[in-house]
């Protein structure tokens, strides 16, 4: 080894503490990176695959009913590849344990088979029989949660009759990868599922013999999607189309792309904020390194060593001190990614998920690292490179204090001496103060964002269950029907108070903008079903005109006062311009509403509804529940409270490890920053501080002078951590798509009170650990050395 | 008047004029051992001494003579591997780490050789940080004014000369109206004139104060200003020397 290495070697181990202590900053950057790249890729490797290998559509359509050789008009059309039309129902389901009803998409299958488009991927069992009337596949996360095996019966309610339907097997589809029933903002497996079943058996309980009522397709390479769709919608139209729209408004697709777009970003951010503070670690260990070294350094120049042989030197020994961590964060990262992608697994159901790390993934690794290495490094080495070899012989002049900008506004008056100390320490090298507290500030804007997803989650759950969202029950008619049919809800079990809804697929346009939504019609002096601003005030429903949701609006460019064309898209389909009568801010979803009785003289019917809110007596439940499942005219029932209980479940969970994960890094950060910041004021004036053991302080005196620098870094990176966390999580509400939730930017005092807290103690342990130290000062050594 | 020199090899006591109920500290058979690695080295060998109340010992030896351990175990610094000291009524040799960090803190004032300063601080801070935890002190300025620096006193270390940050160190050693004042090589870090401007102070001290005071130093000729001068070689007390007249810090030369 030459002499050099054996020096890069020693030194290392001499300064091993703050070695590790930048090494875990290390591995935790290349961790989350490792983690969250390769879960990111992962994800999008399944999925893509997934979506070739069966054949996911392109393009999706809804109408009230074709003739089969409508689709032989949508197959000709140019750039279409593939046409699937197929028979898609909802029903109403009777499992075994549930006491309530649960909800299907019964989806139609070719006679035999996978399906062609969109096709199954069987887990368990077999696919259908060719004729058998009674078999049903069903989704696997359904499936799972109500513990239903190939061989179980299941009950439902298909176009008025009930049957009882003989799961065969159960599968996944690339439809339906998250599987959420549309409206909600949660996945309730357990009262939602998808059943597929033989085309003709589903034809001829709908009477849909020779027809359908949906279509999926795939484009041709090269074909434009807008096209495609503009040219189906116009074939659709007599036969009552809803309206086409391509993968990006599907339900699955756009939550799962909206998850992947936040985990590459937090997949960049999280790993340059470690990154950063490594390169900011080394900076302080190094510069350290190359005060201390001063003489050496001299010395080695006067033998004749080049500048480039002394840069390199210490860039090498910063490269060396990173390197453990980037190999133990490599494997960090793939433990933390395989977890991930588990959790991920529950949510979206992939056939297979692979979790794998790239090779590019671990190159990047070494090179964001080390390029942080380098950037940390060169001040460092350029002073030891700049150093003249006479003058880097002499010691470092003594520590220059003036009287600078403390004295010069008198109030040093107010601080004690202790504290006059840690002030002019830090306002003698206030760039590098500010750095310090910077990065500890990183630390608790990392637990802020966390915290605050927790206070975002909490207010859309307060806002919808508690304010919205006010029902009991919700049912859902399978057709349009006459008001009277709501008021018999009444007659039911239980039912205490009923509030009819109608529900019109529609188009809205406004200029060259257009969006499809199902137009909401309330009654105005409701009170179980309400709209309701972001600010928690309760928007009243105008008798005239109609209400949408801010992202809507914008996303269609209107403002209130704004006409916009309404396209309805079902019954007589008629157009109508509809001034807008108010724009509130709603958390969820792209919504639009109309007072009931306006949208019923739209739409030119009586007093049609499609569904209604039910306030429902808790001791009638179960009564109530079995009433509906074999109601015929119900074809869904929604339950807002067990929606929102199965989803702090599972959510509880995913939350759990996310926070955890969160506080670590938060402290690997605070920690390897105070910790190096204490190390190096500790060695910079371990005389200073031996001497006045030799006074007489106490080791628990010196230590508070020591750390009292330490605990104004920390004070001072509250206030920035806060501020830094309140900026990137509005970022983050930016990020998120705002058409699937839009996040309330609402934080709770719980979360300034933690991320400062948690950060605060970590600080505390690892100005602890220095302090130890103290005892270990040799004070004898100092009165006779000279710095 | 002369008095006869008196020489003395192992045994101080008896040489001593004062009488011992006079004794600030008594050090009996003080041996001190450290190890380096394998090899044992003898820093004392056996040293008995009294400090009486208010004089001025020169503690004269040449470096590795041993006289900086003793120092160090006189202040409370260093514990002996053999022997007693009492410090009045305090056996310092069977005390822990924090009582004698509590005897440095109430009876001793250190001076050394590179000041010691605390660079953050100004000179009259360096002097309040002492006063604020001493029983009885001084005021900060008070002390600054003993030592010649009022003018200075809201300079930091980095814009005083070598002999105002020792007498900056000097100010902040006796503010605290210690019981015994130790000073390792005061001057060795600095010239002639600058050193005897210390030296005056020290004496200054010891007179108007009448705090017992110990000097250690290579420097033979700051031997004439004290009452004892103590020998020291090879970790033993080779000779004490009683100067029948002081002499005043100016009028010495080296």
């Amino acid at each position: 080894m030459k002499p050099l290495s054996k020096k890069m070697v020693r030194d290392l181990w001499h300064l091993r503490g703050q070695v590790l202590a930048t090494m875990l900053v290390v591995a935790c950057g290349v961790a989350s990176f490792v983690a969250m790249k390769s879960t990111y890729e992962s994800l999008v490797e399944s999925r893509d695959n997934y979506y070739s290998h069966y054949r996911f559509a392109d393009v999706f359509a809804g109408l009230k009913r074709a003739p089969r050789s409508a689709a032989a008009e949508i197959r000709a059309i140019p750039g279409v590849a593939e046409v699937e039309a197929r028979v898609v129902a909802k029903v109403t389901l009777d499992l075994p344990d549930l006491p309530e009803p649960a909800q299907g998409r019964l989806v139609s299958l070719p006679e035999a088979g996978a399906g062609h488009l969109n096709s199954l991927f069987l887990l368990r069992g077999r696919l259908l029989e060719p004729g058998d009337r009674d078999e049903v596949v069903i989704s696997g996360a359904f499936a799972d949660a109500n513990r239903l095996q190939p061989g179980d019966q299941v009950s439902a309610v298909l176009n008025g009759r009930l049957r009882r339907l003989r799961v065969v097997g159960i599968a996944l589809s690339p439809e339906y990868i998250y599987e959420i029933r549309p409206g909600d903002i949660f996945p309730d497996n357990r009262r939602f599922g998808i059943l597929w079943m033989n085309e003709r058996a589903v034809a001829s309980v709908f009477q849909m013999e020779n027809a359908f009522n949906d279509v999926v397709l795939t484009l041709a390479p090269g074909a434009g999607e807008a096209d495609v769709i503009e040219k189906l919608d116009r074939i659709l139209e007599p036969y009552g189309g809803f309206g086409a729209y391509g993968r990006s408004d599907q339900l699955s697709h756009r939550f799962v792309a909206n998850e992947l777009s936040e985990l590459q970003v937090f997949g960049t951010v999280i790993p340059v904020i470690f990154l950063g503070v490594t390169a900011f670690l080394l900076h302080l260990v190094l510069t350290r390194l190359v005060n201390v070294e001063r003489e050496q350094i001299g010395l080695l120049k006067s033998f004749g060593y080049s500048n480039a042989d002394i840069g390199l030197h210490f860039l090498q020994l910063a490269v060396l001190a990173i390197f453990g961590g980037i190999v133990i964060g490599i494997g960090l990262g793939w433990w933390t990614g395989r977890g991930m992608a588990r959790l991920y697994g529950e949510f979206f159901h992939f056939p297979i998920l692979d979790f794998s790390i790239s090779l590019p993934v671990i190159l990047w690794s070494f090179v964001i690292s080390i390029g942080s290495a380098a950037i940390g490094a060169t001040a460092a080495v350029r002073s030891a490179v700049s150093l003249p070899p006479a003058e880097a012989m002499r010691p470092e002049p003594p520590a220059n204090f003036h009287a600078g900008f403390i004295e010069s506004t008198g109030f040093q008056q107010m601080l004690s001496t202790e504290s006059r100390i840690a002030a002019r320490n830090l306002a003698r090298r206030p760039v590098k103060a500010l750095l310090s507290a910077f990065g500890i500030s990183l630390s608790i804007a990392l637990l802020f964002i966390g915290f605050y997803f927790f206070d975002a989650i909490d207010r859309i759950i307060m806002v919808q269950f508690d304010l919205v969202q006010r029902e009991d029950v919700e049912v859902g008619f399978n057709e349009p029907r006459p008001g009277r049919a709501a008021l018999e809800l009444v007659e039911l079990p239980g039912v205490r108070r009923v509030e009819p809804y109608r529900v019109v697929s529609a188009r809205l346009r406004f200029a060259s903008r257009s969006r499809r939504v199902g137009l909401i019609g309330l009654s105005a002096e409701g009170e179980l079903r309400r709209i309701v601003n972001d600010d928690l005030r309760i928007v009243n429903l105008p008798p005239e005109g109609i209400v949408l949701g801010s992202t809507l609006a914008e996303s269609l460019g209107v403002a209130k006062g704004d006409i916009v064309t309404v396209e309805v898209t079902e019954g007589s389909r008629p157009v109508r311009e509809v001034a807008i009568a108010d724009v509130p801010r709603e958390l969820l979803g792209l919504s639009a509403y109309m007072d009931i009785r306006a949208l019923n003289r739209l739409m030119m019917e009586g007093g049609t509804v499609s569904g209604a809110f039910l306030s429902v007596d808790e001791n009638a439940r179960a009564e109530l529940y079995s009433k509906l499942k074999r109601t015929p005219a119900v074809s869904g029932v929604g339950l807002p409270k067990a929606a929102l209980d199965s989803f702090n479940e599972t959510m509880a969970k995913t939350m759990g490890t996310m926070t955890w994960f969160l506080i670590g890094f938060a402290c690997v950060i605070a920690f390897g920053v105070v910790y190096n910041g204490a190390r190096i004021a500790l060695a910079e004036r371990g005389r200073e501080l031996s001497s006045l053991r030799v006074l007489g302080f106490t080791n628990r005196e010196i230590a508070k002078m020591l750390l009292g620098e330490q605990a104004a870094l920390t004070l001072l990176a509250i206030p920035m951590g806060w501020v830094l966390g309140f900026a990137t999580s509005w970022l983050v509400t930016r990020v998120v798509d705002a058409e699937i939730v839009r996040l309330p930017v609402v934080v709770s005092g719980e979360t300034f009170i933690f991320s400062a807290g948690i950060v605060v103690i970590a600080a505390a342990v690892s100005g602890i650990i220095v302090a130890r130290r103290i005892r270990h000062m040799d004070l004898i050594a100092v009165l006779k050395t000279r710095e | 008047m002369k008095e006869p020199r008196q020489r003395s090899g192992a045994n101080a006591s008896d040489a001593a004029a004062n009488t011992a109920s006079d004794a600030v500290f008594q050090i009996r058979g003080v041996t001190k051992v450290y190890r380096m690695g394998e090899v044992e080295v003898h820093a004392l060998k056996g040293v008995d001494l009294e400090l009486y109340r208010g004089e001025l010992v020169v503690l004269l030896g040449a470096s590795g003579s041993g006289k900086s351990t003793l120092l160090n175990i006189i202040g409370g610094l260093d514990t002996p591997t053999e022997g007693t000291v009492v410090y009045q009524d305090h056996i310092l040799t069977s005390a822990d780490e924090s009582e004698l960090t509590r005897f440095r803190r109430e009876h001793v004032g250190f001076v050394f050789q590179f000041y010691n300063l605390i660079p953050s601080l100004t000179a009259l801070e360096n002097v309040e940080l002492i006063t604020e935890i001493a029983e009885s002190p001084i005021s900060a300025k008070e002390a600054l004014e003993m030592v010649g620096l009022s003018e200075r006193i809201n300079h930091f270390p980095a814009q005083l000369s070598g002999g105002e940050q020792q007498r900056v160190a000097i100010a902040r050693a006796v503010a605290k109206q210690p019981d015994v004042l130790l000073c390792d090589e005061p001057t060795g870090a600095l010239d002639v004139t600058t050193g005897k401007l210390v030296l005056k102070v020290i004496e200054k001290v010891n007179r108007e104060l009448g705090t017992t005071t110990a000097i250690i130093t290579h420097n033979a000729a700051i031997a004439a200003m004290a009452d004892r001068v103590i020998h020291i070689g090879s970790g033993r007390i080779t000779e004490i020397i009683r100067n029948s007249e002081k002499k005043s810090p100016d009028s010495l030369v080296w």
